[in-house]
């Protein structure tokens, strides 16, 4: 596994530190990860990281010490301009970007508003688009007997029991679990209560070849969904990943990073 | 007195249908409107009669989508209150309102200038943040958000009521151009500001911090406060504060019988009711993310005393050997609140004299052994050391002695 670089930077008139954990070699790859924050994709990150520099930037509000960060952005238009910032400081020039579920929406709304700043797409399970005929599920108010199933297709196997354990040490478990609670709530200020807050307005200003990534037994998200974004973004296709819920990357992280690099050449 | 105003006749097998007494129970399969106009009728009378008994001061709060309790706007049931308690030594304390889930929160200040006018100048004005469930979910109030748009919320209300000229307010969360508020409260520069709070967060630092009045609404009685209440006035001693009881609230479950006996036996199915039916809530909708900060929230993973309680599982001996529901005769409940009140350095007790399944009658029975044989026990405790500062002045003078006079 390559080794890892963590970034601290201070951004947003200094209101704003965040860490980036910046690993591998080669062309930028920018990883934006879910509600759930940077900690449960790191596996997946560094498959990524195999002939990619990726930078996987800690949400605002995620990165340990600065919780209060997330009182620094009020909307979907400060977050927009945030991560053009955000590229700014690390120099990057249309990188590919890849973001899963609410990482995916953020992802999305970047390459609409700022169509030459990414090179290349990949979204994975996004949120971001409503049908009345197929509700997505908030993932924050779900008791555990609906959470488990919805976020995996095998909501026994391996990766659901990593996701969800916590450390025995009692100091390591109240952060781990502080940690994976608070990320929900700093991502869920921007899709609260429902993630639709006008993406199908702007989708068409993407000009970035899109690959749009989903777990074929999603429930959170159904993967009708995988369409709907497909439809309305001018150079997308979709790839379903079999047996896998709204964390594919997780459930199946080896066959997500061949079809992610696949699109991306690498 | 206070009242949730709960749906009175849920039917018997609803703990095996639902597992939440918020959100999830759906309206035509469990309730009726015509009996629901009963019960809020029967909520209004049972207020009212205790207003004539003596007690001091009248409570209603918000809550939405559930059975617990659904003053969905309390100023409605607080309006009624007002005009019906007029020439009466009774506080109209609405606790409250939320302002974090009303836009334009001016709303709830002309609403409450309203009851401060009807009433003469009797209000109490409650802000609570709301609860998870009732702000994020019923409301669509952003979690991590719920608590810093209270906080402005109730910076804007206060100034609306009290500003001399016409003001502009230009917020993160409210921008109003031109705010001149009709009608401003008889109490200048503002009523007597009281606000809930489950436990000690930033919301209780936040209380301390401007010198209001703090109310600990549990459920699990004085029995179980301690730890709470120690902290509430270390809290206090930190910030600078005195110790004024009056700063304190606390709510309390109450059955008054003739006997021991008699009241464990007339409240057994109520409490069981409300802790069975009406308090189950599960974690899911009250620990949504945001709500508690993240300080808070770190405090609550650390520790949280109650996580491990299945409320369905407790009858109702449990519940009253454990203290959540204050059950006996006049002279049990005497000592036991006694004991509460000093102990915490409460100063205002809020007695909830109706809960669950009770019928009017039992309500007012309760309602009448305990203003006529606890009360008198209770009040002026703290009087002859401590000024209320948390009461509207006008009810000051005549309060508890004339109070009792005139229901006597």
């Amino acid at each position: 596994m390559a080794a890892r670089e963590v970034r601290r930077l201070s951004l947003w008139q200094d209101r704003i530190q965040t860490e980036v954990e910046i690993s591998g070699r080669g062309q930028p790859l920018v990883y934006l990860h879910g509600p759930w924050g940077l900690a449960p994709d790191r596996a997946f990150v560094a498959g990524l990281a195999d002939g990619h520099t990726v930078y996987a930037p800690k949400f605002p509000g995620t990165t340990h010490g600065n919780p209060d960060a997330i009182h620094a952005l009020d909307n979907w238009f400060d977050l927009t301009v945030y991560y053009g910032e955000l590229f700014d400081k690390l120099e990057l020039s249309a990188p590919a970007v890849v973001g899963h579920s609410f990482g995916g929406l953020v992802a999305a709304e970047f390459a609409a508003s700022a169509p030459k700043s990414v090179g290349r797409l990949v979204l994975i399970d996004p949120v971001g688009l409503w049908r009345d005929d197929a509700p997505v599920k908030n993932w924050m108010i779900l008791s555990d007997k609906v959470r488990r199933p919805s976020l995996f297709a095998n909501s026994d196997g391996e990766a659901a029991r990593r996701f969800f354990d916590v450390p025995s040490d009692p100091a390591e478990r109240i952060d781990t679990l502080a940690q994976f609670i608070w990320a929900q709530a700093c991502s869920g200020k921007f899709v609260w209560p429902i993630a639709d807050r006008g993406f199908s307005k702007h989708a068409h200003r993407i000009a970035a070849p899109t690959l749009i990534v989903w777990g074929a037994g999603d429930g959170i998200i159904p993967p009708v969904y995988a369409q709907e974004f497909a439809r309305r973004i001018a150079d997308a296709r979709v790839e379903l990943i079999d047996d896998a819920g709204h964390l594919p990357h997780l459930e199946h992280p080896e066959a997500v990073t061949k079809v992610v690099r696949t699109f991306l050449g690498s | 007195m206070f009242h949730l105003m709960p749906y009175r006749d849920l039917p018997a097998d609803f703990e095996r249908l639902y597992n939440s007494a918020y959100i999830d129970p759906v309206w035509f399969d469990v309730a009726d409107s015509d009996k629901v106009g009963q019960f809020y009728n029967a909520t209004l009378d049972e207020m009212l009669y205790a207003a004539k008994a003596g007690l001091h001061g009248l409570c209603t709060n918000q809550h939405h989508q559930n059975v617990y309790g659904f003053m969905a706007n309390p100023s409605i049931m607080g309006a009624v209150l007002a005009r019906q308690t007029n020439g009466q030594n009774i506080a109209i304390i609405q606790l409250g309102s939320t302002l974090p889930s009303t836009t334009p929160p001016t709303r709830i200040a002309e609403e409450y200038a309203m009851l401060d006018c009807i009433s003469g100048g009797r209000l109490v004005a409650g802000f609570p943040t709301g609860l998870p469930a009732d702000a994020t979910i019923s409301n669509g109030v952003i979690p991590v958000e719920q608590r810093e748009r209270f906080r402005e919320a109730l910076a804007l209300v206060i100034k609306a009521w009290s500003a001399r000229d016409i003001f502009a307010w230009n917020g993160r969360h409210y921008q109003l151009g031109m705010v001149n508020l009709w009608p401003r409260p008889i109490q200048q520069p503002h009523p007597p500001i009281w606000i809930p709070g489950s436990g000690i967060s930033s919301t209780a630092e936040y209380v301390v911090g401007q010198d209001h009045c703090f109310c600990h609404l549990s459920y699990y009685g004085a029995k179980n406060a301690e730890q709470v209440s120690d902290r509430y006035w270390e809290l206090v001693a930190r910030k600078g504060r005195d110790d004024n009881p009056y700063r304190f609230s606390f709510l309390q479950l109450i059955g008054v019988g003739e006997t021991d006996r008699e009241a464990e036996e007339l409240y057994a199915e109520h409490a069981e009711y409300f802790f069975h039916k009406l308090l189950y809530t599960p974690t899911y909708y009250q620990a949504i993310p945001g709500c508690l900060e993240y300080e808070a929230l770190v405090q609550s993973l650390r520790h949280n005393p109650r996580a491990s309680i299945n409320l369905r599982e407790l009858k109702a001996k449990d519940l009253f050997d454990r203290g959540f529901v204050v059950v006996g005769s006049p002279k049990t409940v005497r000592e036991q609140l006694l004991d509460g009140i000093k102990r915490l350095r409460m100063g205002h007790l809020l007695a909830l004299l109706h809960f669950g399944s009770m019928p009017t009658a039992l309500c007012k029975k309760n309602i009448d052994l305990f203003a006529r044989e606890v009360l008198p026990h209770l009040a002026d405790l703290w009087d002859d050391t401590y000024e209320d500062r948390w009461w509207p002045e006008r009810l000051k003078a005549k309060r508890p002695a004339a109070a009792l006079a005139t229901a006597s």
